[in-house]
């Protein structure tokens, strides 16, 4: 077998001069929490290891006029101590604050969390729902992809060879808006969701949804939207929540297995949906 | 085969070391620096018993290459001590019996530590949110949280 490689090179073009230039497999590392964990399993088998932490801008948390910057490979535990962040996406910082333990979070980052391309990936829905953006670096130069984009299939994303995510773009949350994120597992801490649901609403003053964006996590191979025009229009009334009930679970393709059945896991995406909106609901209708 | 030279930072003395890419930190602690305090109960993040503090953020050093400690600082359960005299979280932790076979005990009382400089007067749900990472197949727990919430109060000066 080759032998494994490790640089942590200090440029974005560095990196992807390392990563491009590679002869076997190289895989990019932010907290390594899922990298590691196949590097020991033998279920990732990579000839070199390109760290980027080291890449000023890979990590940090910054608020411009158009919204929030988060350096790729950020750990959650930095996103849940920052109260402007929290306060701005308090549903995507719900997702991070799940992933794992306080000592997985110390180290686990939005971009690995994307890129390992778990159906289960518990930041994703809510990144998904705000609407943010990926930075994409590579041997081409740079392009922005939503989230939603980057995911393919279980395992897979869209990037390119010599390709990995710089930073992600949060828009600026504006009026009454807000976002929740639930999931269910069948203890408190420490599991892999079975259901997930990241939900984001603006609202008039009076009340009315006049935007609403409702992503699930776990119910089919990758992150799924919910088609949520039917609580456009409403106050989130229970005929509005009937319907996100049914929207969400007609948007299921799950799988079954030990955690939950197809069944169960389709009749959750509905329940959660109605809980995380009216989460979601109330604290935009707060701002 | 040649390996690759680390130089870094444990307990506040410098420390340097010689490691494959594929070491982790917890192996480079355990087998190169011997620092047997952290122990390795999974090797993939689930037990919490190799807990450490990297640049002061409780992380776990299964899940942490060698080779990254390059020019960082490293806390290990053996810092903890001051000298011969424990640390009122290892006093504690002793006064409740909050261990039995201890393999858990130093990835637990990293874990706190850094729960307390973080927040000094945790509630009990804090306490065991935070701890939820350190498993312990012996005490079932509350002896460890009573230590723990004990501890955190004698340390906020309020059994003086
Ligand atoms: C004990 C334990 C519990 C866990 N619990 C949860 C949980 O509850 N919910 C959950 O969602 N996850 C969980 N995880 C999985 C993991 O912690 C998260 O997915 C985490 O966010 C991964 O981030 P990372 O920075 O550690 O990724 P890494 O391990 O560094 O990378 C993961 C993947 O993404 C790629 N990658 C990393 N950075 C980039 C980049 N900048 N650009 C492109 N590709 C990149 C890597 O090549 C790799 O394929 C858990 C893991 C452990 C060990
Ligand atoms: S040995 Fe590191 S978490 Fe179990
Ligand atoms: S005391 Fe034995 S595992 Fe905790």
């Amino acid at each position: 077998m080759p032998r494994l490689s490790y640089a942590a090179p200090a440029s974005v073009p560095d990196a992807v001069k390392l990563l491009a230039g590679a002869q076997g497999l190289a895989k990019v590392m932010s907290g390594g929490t899922d990298l590691l964990v196949q590097l020991r399993s033998g279920r990732a088998k990579p000839e070199l290891i390109v760290d980027t932490k080291k890449i000023p801008g890979m990590m940090g948390i910054r608020e411009t006029a158009d919204g929030w910057v988060i350096g790729a490979a950020t750990p959650s535990a930095e996103l849940s101590e920052h109260a402007g962040f929290s306060a701005a996406y308090p549903g995507v910082v719900e997702g991070t604050n799940l992933i794992g333990s306080t000592q997985v979070q110390g180290r686990a980052s939005l971009a690995g969390n994307l890129c390992n391309a778990s159906p289960a990936a518990d930041s994703v829905p809510a990144m998904i729902a705000a609407g943010a953006v990926a930075v994409v670096v590579g041997p081409t130069g740079q392009r922005s992809v939503p989230v939603a984009q980057i995911v393919t299939a279980p395992g897979r994303t869209s990037l390119a060879k010599g390709e990995f995510i710089f930073e992600f773009h949060f828009p600026k949350v504006s009026g009454k808006q807000a976002d929740a994120y639930l999931r269910f597992i069948p203890r408190t801490e420490m599991d892999i969701a079975v259901v997930g649901c990241g939900v984001n609403l603006t609202l008039d003053a009076a009340g009315v949804i006049t935007a609403a964006s409702v992503v699930l996590g776990a119910v089919a191979p990758t992150q799924v939207a919910v088609d949520a025009t039917s609580i456009v229009g409403s106050k989130l009334d229970d005929a509005a929540l009937a319907a996100l009930d049914t929207a969400a679970r007609a948007a299921c393709n799950p799988i079954n297995d030990k955690r939950g059945t197809i069944e169960f896991r389709t009749k959750v995406a509905g329940v959660l949906a109605r809980r995380a909106a009216k989460i979601a609901y109330d604290r935009a209708g707060a701002r | 085969m040649s390996k690759i030279h680390v130089t870094t930072t444990v307990n506040g003395e410098p420390a340097e070391f010689l490691c494959e890419v594929q070491d982790s930190l917890l192996d480079v602690l355990r087998d190169q620096l011997h620092l047997t305090g952290s122990k390795e109960g999974c090797g993939s993040g689930d037990c919490g018993a190799c807990s450490i503090t990297l640049d002061g953020r409780l992380v776990c050093s299964c899940l942490v290459l060698g080779v990254e400690a390059e020019g960082k600082t490293i806390g290990t359960i053996e810092g903890l001590a001051n000298g011969d005299e424990l640390h009122p979280l290892q006093r504690k932790f002793l006064e409740h019996a909050a261990l039995q076979c201890g393999f858990c005990t130093p990835g637990l009382l990293v874990a706190t530590k850094a729960l307390l400089d973080a927040n000094p007067n945790p509630t009990e749900t804090e306490a065991r949110y935070w701890l939820a990472g350190n498993l312990c197949r012996c005490t079932g727990y509350d002896k460890i949280i009573r230590a723990v919430m004990d501890a955190a109060a004698e340390m906020r000066g309020e059994h003086a």
